[in-house]
């Protein structure tokens, strides 16, 4: 590729998903595009995610951003590649009791209300669609608009996708810090009017400022089960313990692989970037999925993994201009929803980036809002 | 926490694996009256060379070792396999229930397995590892009247040909892929040496000289529903040979997961460890093939020394350190001779299954990727053997380092791992 000899139009920090989907982007929209990653693609959170494609309701703007995210990967399905895993399989969001069952109907009445298709299921509904799971249950809401995917394969079907729309992508590639109108990678600098930063949880270290956090998850993977599970099926109680920043918690959270397999999550930790399993937390959540699931006891597990959320204090993404440096935009921050929200994320940014009308304000997400709540608070 | 606590053994010493190094090291505490307990996933004690169905079978010297186990007081738990571990404590799934060992001392003797190299057909029904054949010889496989090729490289492979012979298989070919002349010299260093292992004299007698070929190798095996027919060559001059088994492995590599968990340092591949088998970590010891592939007396004795060590009586050990040093030097030339020569790095195609469990073909892997990446990108190693098979042929074929070892170091139950917190806390009083 040529594209180095001319400098680019704009340097993309980090190829996660968000980054790669923002690379897509861009260069779609005629810019050239230079893509830096420390490591591979899909090799940071993106390794380590669940690939649900949620549309979540935790405020209005998270689920204006979700909705209109699992909007874009459903246009996008036809065209994934195998190695993207996509599968339609729907969440279900589980009632446990008759009150959880009023928080279900409730959560049905917004769901539709803006155009999100839902159902609610009563409790032998849903005991007839996931027999797997302990009897009796309240209930459930069915979200089938819903799917999962795997995240590095889609992270490096964007990438590639960007690569042929004449993005060019450099891995190994570690960014020392960002400047006005460049990037400096092994002490020199290469200019660029836009540097993107999408390094993901480690986007504080190049620009200073940001309030983004690295809150560890657990997940661990069973063997080959088909039919065990069917949807994704999440507690509804999985909200709460993504929206408290406590610093300890899990919920149930089940994820049926294409292979069979059955991914089971979650947990969240704020202890740093420690990449260790912590064992009690690991059995928590693993007792938490069979007390919800009580076949999983028997299912062999052959793999635990950790990693980390990009965390922000008001458990949305920052993207837009940085105001702080010139020429310098973020697209990070995405916690536990960045598989989600990653082509959401690119399009606004690409929106804004070109002078583009955005389908969704863009307000909610803008990057100086955390200085303006730091300079209100302090 | 869990609703009900696991089951929860203490003792001196807990040793992982009873193989030949797991057995003589729980001997040597068990009668030094040292509570110990072994912990082996098989269903019986004798690790991969004297895991016969009946005792009987098994030369004397095994039986003796095996009989004084029983004897000596220690606890065998047989099918416990061990899961997770952390400092002296182990989790481990007996009979599917999760248990806890706490322990002064921990000795792994976890062994190794057979190294697999894939070439174009290594997939095929009636293609076997060389153990692996020996492990169905073992088990009862009629093999009578059959047509072998045994093929690969190491002393394994005469002694699985003469087993095959013993039960009345022809064995058409034994390629060893190591040139003639280094072999001829290993040979030669034996006699001076107090090596039983390699016998070569008396597994000859089961196979004719003439079938017995250096410096030739396996480049593919052809058939349809199982192997007909296998493509032979010694560098210039390529055949074909006609069978209906073929029985091929590349040596054994260490098997050194749990010793990776538990943070002991690892040198090319193999647990460092001190002159009394200490590793790196306190409290946690290393005896048989984990530290370098020497052969089941170089374990016994090994396992022998840890023992010692392990009960802080290191002095006892001196009589048995020359015997291990001695079995260390055979290591090394046991490496040098039977190294994979550059040509088996080229043998598979872009069609050639690498990865067994997530099918994954050569043409997907790109060499410039690593572990992690052939991982991520194409599954290569995610599937239950969790790259135990693959990862080291693809370590072997691109030069790869292997990805960090992660929890559980074998398939345990989502109801076992829910206990995995247990490795963390003290043992409560059973009131
Ligand atoms: C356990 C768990 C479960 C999850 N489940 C889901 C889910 O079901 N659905 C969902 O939507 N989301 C989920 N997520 C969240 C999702 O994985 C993340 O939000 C998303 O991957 C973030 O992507 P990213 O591209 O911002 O970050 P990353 O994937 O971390 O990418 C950042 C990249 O930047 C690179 N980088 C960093 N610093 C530099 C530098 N200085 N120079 C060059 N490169 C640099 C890194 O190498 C990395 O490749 C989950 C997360 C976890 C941990
Ligand atoms: C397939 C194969 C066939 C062989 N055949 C021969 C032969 O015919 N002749 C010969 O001279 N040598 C043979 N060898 C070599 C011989 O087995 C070794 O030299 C000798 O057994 C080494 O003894 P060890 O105690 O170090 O290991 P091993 O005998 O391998 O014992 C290790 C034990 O540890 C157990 N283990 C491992 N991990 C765990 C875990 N996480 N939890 C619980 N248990 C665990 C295993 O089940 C095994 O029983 C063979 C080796 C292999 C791999």
């Amino acid at each position: 590729m040529s594209g180095v000899a001319v400098p680019p139009d704009a340097v993309v920090v980090g190829a996660g998903i968000v980054g790669a989907a923002c690379a897509l982007e861009l260069a779609r929209a005629g810019l050239r595009v230079l893509v830096l990653d420390a490591g591979d693609v899909g090799g940071g959170t993106t390794a380590a995610g669940m690939g649900h494609l949620v549309v979540m309701d935790d405020s209005e703007e998270q689920f204006a951003l979700t909705a209109y995210s699992v909007r874009l990967w459903r246009e996008l399905a036809p065209s994934l590649p195998p190695e993207c895993e996509f599968d339609p399989c729907g969440t279900l969001w589980i009632a446990a009791d008759a009150a959880q069952l009023e928080a279900v109907r409730r959560k049905h009445e917004a769901y539709t209300a803006r155009g999100v298709a839902a159902e609610v299921l009563d409790g032998a509904a849903l005991a007839a669609c996931e027999p797997a799971l302990r009897a009796p249950l309240a209930g459930a809401l069915l979200v089938p608009g819903d799917a999962v995917l795997y995240p590095p394969g889609a992270a490096r079907h964007l990438l590639a996708e960007a690569c042929r729309a004449g993005a060019v992508f450099r891995g190994g590639s570690r960014v020392d810090a960002i400047r006005p109108g460049a990037v400096v990678v092994g002490g020199r600098a290469l200019p660029a009017g836009i540097v993107v930063n999408a390094a993901g949880a480690a986007a504080p270290e190049l620009t200073p400022g940001l309030p983004i956090v690295p809150r560890k998850g657990h997940l661990a993977i069973t063997d080959r089960y088909p039919g065990l599970c069917r949807h994704q099926i999440v507690e509804l109680g999985y909200l709460q313990s993504a929206h408290e920043m406590t610093a300890e918690s899990v919920a149930f959270n089940v994820q049926p692989r294409r292979t069979g397999q059955v991914l089971i999550g979650s947990s969240r930790e704020l202890v740093g970037w420690d990449p260790a399993t912590n064992r009690a937390v690991l059995g928590r959540m693993l007792e938490r999925a069979v007390h919800f699931m009580p076949a999983l006891a028997a299912a062999s597990v052959i793999r635990v993994w950790t990693g980390f959320r990009p965390a922000t204090p008001d458990k949305l993404p920052l993207i837009g201009p940085w105001e702080e440096m010139e020429g310098v935009w973020v697209a990070a921050g995405h916690e536990g929803l960045g598989i989600t929200t990653s082509l959401g994320t690119a399009r606004l940014l690409a929106d804004l980036i070109t002078g583009r009308t955005p389908a969704i304000d863009p307000a909610p997400y803008a990057p100086m809002r955390v200085l303006s709540a730091a300079r209100r608070h302090g | 926490m869990a609703e009900t606590a696991p089951r929860r053994v203490t003792a001196d010493v807990a040793i992982v694996g009873a193989g030949p190094a797991g057995i003589a090291a729980a001997v040597r505490a068990a009668e030094s009256g040292a509570r110990v307990v072994v912990l082996d996933e098989a269903p019986r004690p004798g690790g991969q060379i004297w895991r016969h169905t009946t005792r009987g079978t098994l030369p004397r010297g095994a039986r003796r070792w095996l009989e004084r186990l029983d004897a000596s007081g220690a606890q065998v738990l047989s099918g416990a396999s061990v899961v997770d571990a952390d400092g002296p404590r182990l989790l481990a799934q007996w009979r599917g229930e999760p248990l806890v060992v706490s322990a002064e001392r921990i000795i792994l003797a976890t062994g190794a397995r057979e190294l697999f190299l894939p070439f174009p057909g290594w997939t095929l029904p009636g293609v076997v590892g060389v153990g692996g054949a020996q492990a169905l010889l073992k088990a009862g496989m009629p093999v009578a009247g059959r047509r072998v090729v045994v093929a690969g490289s190491g002393p394994l492979l005469l002694a699985v040909a003469a087993a095959l012979a013993g039960a009345g298989a022809h064995v058409a070919v034994v390629a060893e892929q190591a040139p003639a002349a280094a072999v001829r010299r290993f040979a030669a260093g034996l006699w001076r040496r107090p090596a039983k292992l390699w016998q070569a004299a008396r597994y000859r007698a089961g196979v004719p000289r003439a079938r017995h070929r250096p410096g030739v190798w396996v480049t593919r095996a052809d058939g349809d529903t199982t192997v007909r027919e296998v493509t032979l060559t010694d560098g210039r001059r390529t055949w074909t040979v006609p069978c209906d088994l073929l029985a091929v492995g590349y040596g054994l590599v260490p098997a050194t997961e749990l010793p990776r968990l538990l943070g002991c340092r690892i040198e090319r591949g193999r647990v460092h460890v001190d002159e009394y088998q200490r590793t790196s970590e306190p409290a946690i010891l290393c005896a048989g093939e984990p530290t370098g592939i020497a052969g089941a007396h170089a374990a016994l004795v090994q396992g022998q020394i840890a023992a010692c060590a392990a009960l802080d009586r290191p002095a006892e050990a001196t009589s048995l350190l020359a015997a291990r040093d001695a079995w260390r030097r055979f290591a090394a030339r046991l490496e040098a001779t039977f190294a994979p020569r550059d040509e088996l790095r080229t043998l598979a195609d872009a069609d050639t299954v690498v990865c067994r469990c997530e099918d994954v073909t050569l043409g997907r892997i790109d060499a410039s990727w690593g572990s992690r990446a052939a991982k991520r990108y194409t599954r290569a190693g995610m599937g239950p053997c969790q790259g135990r098979i693959c990862g080291a042929a693809l370590q072997y074929l691109f030069d790869w380092t292997p990805d960090r070892v992660r929890v559980p170091v074998a398939p345990a139950t989502v109801g076992t791992l829910v206990h995995a917190a247990a490795l963390n806390t003290e043992p409560q009083d059973p009131s």
